[in-house]
């Protein structure tokens, strides 16, 4: 008998704890909110966005698990599985389309990557102050300029009768090329333009790592007589690879993501075999023939590849260096 | 490092002066493309479309330029322009800046959820077709408000808000709490006045990312009353040779598809050249605020 008193005795001190601990967390919390209501009023608006323009879209992702119609709407949509991967995998443009992903990034990465640091190595070379100063105001430019005018440009540039380029090779009598249609040539002017327009604002970054190197390191190598190029190679190389290695890692980690605007606005059909890539297939497929859902089933593979991609380079990164990402 | 020119040997000088020369050819070649489309935009049309023009205007007139001022699309695409730039980056900025004072609060429950919560939208996104249908069930299509309002945050932007206000001192803060100053009034008289290089940065980035979007506004914009520079561009590039009403013009104007596209192109890069000796100012400093954090 007594132990059961005991017991509830004891349920009754616990519960009266629990109560008076409620209680005080929410005086708390009253206080709490009293006091500091107004960062979160200054939060509200950035969540409500956030919810409203991002995570809404991604409640809607589930359409890649439906037979979506506009006019039931994302949740009224019956679910139909995994259809629609199946259908993306048997699907030879999907397929290529992934490939010409992969293919344009790698391009990219051997072609784009080293550019920037070329440049800012020969930046720290330059020895005439104003002459360096002119030269990078110009070479960050371009990453200023719109996609559509970049693309008016390679457009008219390369274009078979009225562009320099061919204007140019016919001064050696090489025959004209009609390079926007050719499928072998997309890639060179896509990784190309991507190089003139973004190597020069990419060495920034180079630039600052260089700029953080000791002085000590270069003036005891001036003391034992190295030279300017063995010092680039023994000290500023080693001195900025951190540097180079994490940017690296975050290329790497961005490789599904091709700035497949720019694709839109240069191929054409006939360049698609090689153009095309993930991004510019699901905006055909779905802004443009209206198959919301098979193209929304492709944004998300895209979407999970790349996920999976930058936690590893931020991981990676982490890692290697202390240092995350965000 | 600033060092001695006596302290350069033979084969430093000869090697200093050839990166030099290398560094003004990847100049000039930044450079050319630019000078070409603006020699295109002032020659002849006959000159233009033959692919005669290679460094300087032939047959220089001015004919495009007055065909592509004398088209109300143009005029109405330039405006919308500004209206999306101005009304976007004022959005932007009266939800960052308060959303960045927000997050870096140590007293703010939840920061690290509310942190995370900003930061996921970096690494996941939905993509383009739920983004496109949550657009159309918001009734956002072809709007005004759709286009100042649905890329009114960027995550990056906001964390490099939150970074910058995390970095300054307490000591400000202390002193104007004790003055009784309130959040509104800390944020206001004492964060963004210590904070104005992180904000003409995130301010600069929004006004260069307004003026330069065109894809958003190609799909969102149906109307051609409501479209910006970008896409009236877009449209001229791809169906300007097909346009019945203009080419019908050709045999007796002196101008050609290739000079219009020049013109439209040097009329929106002007207004970027008149603001980009501003903008280098800030985003040396910018991009290495924002992007590696200890």
């Amino acid at each position: 008998m007594s132990d059961t008193q005991d017991k509830q005795h004891g349920h009754v001190v616990e519960t009266t704890k629990r109560k008076r601990s409620v209680k005080h967390k929410l005086t708390w919390l009253y206080d709490h909110v009293r006091n500091e209501w107004q960062i979160y009023l200054m939060l509200l608006p950035t969540v409500v966005w956030m919810i409203l323009f991002l995570y809404k879209p991604m409640y809607g992702l589930q359409i890649a698990f439906k037979d979506y119609s506009i006019f039931r709407g994302v949740a009224a949509s019956p679910w139909v599985g995994w259809e629609h991967f199946q259908t993306l995998f048997d699907n030879d443009q999907f397929i290529r389309a992934i490939g010409n992903t992969i293919k344009i990034s790698a391009l990219n990465l051997i072609f784009g990557f080293p550019a920037p640091i070329i440049l800012a190595l020969m930046f720290n070379e330059v020895l005439h102050a104003v002459y360096k100063r002119t030269a990078q105001t110009i070479v960050y430019l371009p990453h200023f300029i719109s996609t559509v005018i970049i693309a008016g440009i390679v457009t008219t540039a390369f274009s078979p009768t009225a562009g320099v380029v061919n204007t140019i090779m016919g001064w050696f009598g090489l025959d004209s090329i009609y390079f926007l249609t050719r499928p072998e040539w997309f890639r060179p002017i896509f990784v190309g333009t991507g190089i003139w327009q973004e190597a020069g604002f990419g060495s920034i970054v180079f630039l600052a790592a260089i700029a953080g190197v000791n002085p000590s390191l270069y003036e005891s190598a001036v003391v034992d007589g190295a030279s300017r190029w063995q010092m680039m190679w023994k000290i500023t190389i080693p001195s900025i690879l951190p540097t180079i290695i994490i940017m690296l890692i975050i290329r790497i980690g961005n490789i599904m993501e091709v700035s497949f605007e720019l694709i839109i606005l240069l191929y054409q059909p006939a360049t698609w075999s090689t153009a095309d890539v993930v991004n510019t297939f699901v905006y055909r497929q779905g802004l443009q023939s209206g198959q919301y859902d098979v193209a929304a089933a492709a944004g998300l593979f895209n979407a999970v590849v790349a996920f999976v991609l930058v936690m590893t380079a931020n991981t990676l990164s982490r890692r290697y260096s202390r240092t995350s990402l965000w | 490092m600033a060092m001695n020119m006596n302290l350069y040997s033979r084969g430093d000088k000869i090697f200093a002066i050839a990166v030099s020369i290398l560094i003004g050819l990847f100049t000039v070649a930044t450079l050319y493309p630019f000078i070409y489309i603006a020699a295109v935009s002032f020659s002849g049309g006959f000159a233009a479309a033959a692919g005669k023009v290679v460094l300087t205007p032939i047959d220089t007139t001015l004919a495009a330029y007055k065909y592509v001022l004398s088209q109300p699309k143009f005029w109405m695409s330039y405006l919308n322009t500004f209206i999306y730039t101005i009304g976007g980056t004022i959005t932007s900025l009266l939800i960052i800046i308060p959303g960045a004072y927000a997050l870096s609060r140590p007293q703010l429950i939840g920061r690290r959820f509310w942190n995370l919560f900003v930061a996921f939208t970096l690494w996941f996104n939905a993509g383009l077709i739920p983004f496109f249908l949550n657009m159309r069930d918001l009734n956002l299509l072809d709007s005004y408000i759709g286009i100042i309002i649905g890329f009114a945050v960027n995550a990056f932007n906001l964390i490099l808000l939150r970074n910058f206000f995390e970095s300054l001192p307490q000591s400000f803060e202390e002193a104007a709490r004790m003055d009784g100053a309130n959040d509104f009034q800390i944020l206001w008289k004492v964060y963004i006045p210590l904070s104005k290089p992180a904000i003409a940065t995130i301010t600069l980035f929004c006004i260069v990312s307004r003026w330069n979007g065109f894809f958003w506004a190609m799909v969102l914009l149906q109307s051609e009353e409501k479209i910006p520079l970008q896409v009236f561009l877009r449209h001229t590039i791809a169906f300007l040779s097909d346009d019945q009403e203009f080419t019908a013009t050709l045999s007796t104007q002196p101008y050609s598809v290739e000079s219009v596209t020049g013109a439209i192109i040097v009329c929106s890069i002007i207004p970027v050249l008149i603001v980009y000796p501003f903008i280098q100012k800030y985003f040396e400093k910018g991009i290495l605020l924002g992007g590696v954090k200890e």
